[in-house]
């Protein structure tokens, strides 16, 4: 299925108006573009991402990896190309041939259905677990707050830490704490969850529970973008790995031809340099 | 030598510094103590004047200025902060002026300045719709409200923009992706957060205040300084009625830090809770 994807998908798309697009890949990028100052940051990304797939990212610092999703749910512009999520355009409303900018309002609205997991947790340190999840639920998609805790508290059963649900943050580790985030985002019942090296902020002991928890949430068909360093899970899970360097993907693919099997020099140096 | 410790005893070491310090502080606290107590104060007038119709008047009229000052003050401070944070010049500029303009002028001479605006603008309104005579709306109460409101809404605005300043980005990304608009997650994540570090400072303008009020004797306004200078013109207990005063300040600001204690427990939830992991 994912050599199909690769090799079609991409040119498939592109030749239809992504903007009338039944059936579209859940995420379309198509020469996406960032600069901070003088800083070309990306250089042109293009990807299509159909719904269901887990595809990791890896590459070295700066590459541009966090950018890259910090673009798809608008905490970062773009300055060039074009990105479309459940075949809306990020950002922008289109009318004829013109592109008008989205308010406040509409902005925080494609953001609900993009779930971001983040390096450092990011949980609001005066909620306890369970008021860091029904939040988002109750204030953003006015749920009623009886529901919204019946359904938190399935969550936090699915991320295993039922008996922490009236546990502030700074009483949790990291990997509870990253495990609540990641519940925090599923109340928002997101169509793409991002992942920005949710483990790299974590000791080596808790990098396993949490990555336990996005293996189980990959096989329940949700669609993933996982930046990691964790190379093993990149391969057992991900559905493709893309490779990232200099703001370019230069490589993308199955799991085992990125990274058992590399065709960029550029992909070999980094694999061996991550694995020695 | 290791051995040699065992039987060796310990003479704990004496503060003499501290000793004679502590002599000093008792020998001054009596003699003040002696000083009142010989001093020509009549306790029996402040005993009999601290509760009388005027003076509770007063004090009733100095909590509820303190308030409403108070609350103008917070809610011009919020505004401001906010807008001194936009990323629009003209609105970043504007609170940057009052805040400025307000902070750098002593309040009572704005306290004067607003009792005397129709000096300025006999009246005021909206011209063809409404208008009114200025010496009839600025009262010593609205004079006082807005003069020390005003004033504090350009301190607090300072404190309220370090509270939201010391909130992690990393709070503003989570909110944002969870799909909250601004002001959403200004009310819901960050001001609950800026409040641990915007309570402390503003428990303490609050106290300030309730001390500025007594500027508003000035303009006539009723508050407990001037109820109490009022009947001192009359009897000429001076002394006696400024203790009177005195007292009930302390009582005001003494309840108001027991408050502030309460409220600062609140906001420190989740920070401050005990680790049980
Ligand atoms: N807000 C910003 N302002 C200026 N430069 C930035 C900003 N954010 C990122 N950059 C720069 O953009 C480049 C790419 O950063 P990015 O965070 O996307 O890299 P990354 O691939 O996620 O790296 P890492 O693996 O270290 O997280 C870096 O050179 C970084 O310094
Ligand atoms: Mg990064």
């Amino acid at each position: 299925m994912t050599d199909i994807l690769t090799q079609t998908a991409l040119s498939e798309v592109r030749t239809v108006d992504p903007d009338h697009l039944a059936g579209a890949p859940l995420v379309l990028a198509q020469k996406v573009e960032k600069q901070f100052g003088t800083l070309k940051v990306l250089k042109g990304i293009d990807l299509a991402i159909p719904k269901g797939e887990v595809l990791c990212i890896i590459g070295p610092s700066g590459s541009g990896k966090s950018t890259f999703l910090r673009c798809i749910n608008q905490l970062e512009r773009i300055d060039g190309g074009a990105l479309w999520v459940s075949g809306e355009r990020v950002g922008y409303h289109r009318e004829g041939n013109k592109l008008y900018e989205l308010d406040d309002a509409a902005i925080a609205r494609q953001r609900r259905s993009i779930g971001m997991v983040f390096q450092r947790f990011n949980l609001f340190p005066h909620l306890t677990a369970l008021q860091n999840i029904i939040e988002g639920p109750v204030q953003v998609l006015g749920e009623p707050a009886r529901e919204a805790t019946a359904r938190a508290l399935a969550l936090l059963e699915r991320v295993g830490l039922a008996d922490k649900r009236d546990a502030y943050p700074s009483q949790l580790s990291g990997g509870q704490q990253q495990r609540v985030a990641i519940a925090r985002s599923l109340a928002m019942r997101p169509e793409l969850l991002l992942f920005d090296e949710p483990t790299s902020a974590l000791d080596p002991e808790l990098v396993s529970e949490v990555l336990k928890v996005m293996r189980d949430l990959a096989e329940t068909g949700m669609t993933m973008i996982c930046v990691t360093h964790e190379l093993g899970f990149a391969r057992d899970v991900g559905h493709r790995v893309a490779f990232m360097d200099q703001g370019q993907i230069v490589e993308l693919g199955d799991p085992r031809s990125v990274l058992v099997d590399p065709k960029e020099t550029r992909t070999k140096a980094f694999i061996n340099a991550v694995r020695h | 030598m290791i051995a040699e410790s065992d039987n060796l005893i310990i003479v704990p070491r004496r503060h003499f510094g501290r000793i004679i310090g502590a002599a000093v502080v008792c020998l001054a606290l009596a003699a003040i103590v002696r000083a009142f107590a010989v001093g020509q104060i009549e306790w029996n007038y402040v005993a009999e004047f601290l509760t009388v119709q005027a003076i509770m008047t007063g004090l009733v009229n100095t909590i509820v200025m303190a308030i409403l000052a108070m609350l103008l003050g917070i809610a011009l401070g919020v505004v401001f902060a906010v807008m001194r944070l936009s990323a629009n010049p003209v609105l970043s500029m504007t609170a940057v002026g009052y805040i400025w303009f307000f902070r750098a002028v002593p309040a009572l001479l704005q306290l004067l300045l607003w009792f005397n605006l129709a000096l300025v603008f006999p009246t005021i309104g909206i011209p063809g719709l409404f208008s009114f005579k200025t010496v009839e709306v600025m009262t010593p109460f609205v004079a006082a409200l807005l003069g020390l409101g005003i004033q504090q809404g350009a301190f607090t605005a300072e404190v309220v923009r370090a509270g939201l300043l010391s909130v992690d980005n990393g709070q503003y990304e989570a909110a944002q992706t969870l799909g909250m608009t601004r002001l959403k997650l200004l009310r819901r994540i960050i001001m609950p957060q800026a409040m641990r570090v915007i309570v402390p400072p503003i428990g303490n303008e609050f106290i300030g205040m309730v001390k500025l009020t007594s500027l508003a004797s000035v303009i006539q306004f009723a508050e407990i300084l001037h109820s109490a200078q009022n009947i001192y013109y009359a009897n000429s207990r001076v002394i006696e009625l400024l203790i009177v005063a005195a007292i009930w300040y302390l009582v005001v600001v003494t309840v108001l830090s027991l408050i502030q204690g309460r409220i600062e427990a609140y906001y420190a939830r989740g920070v401050a809770a005990p680790a049980q992991r």
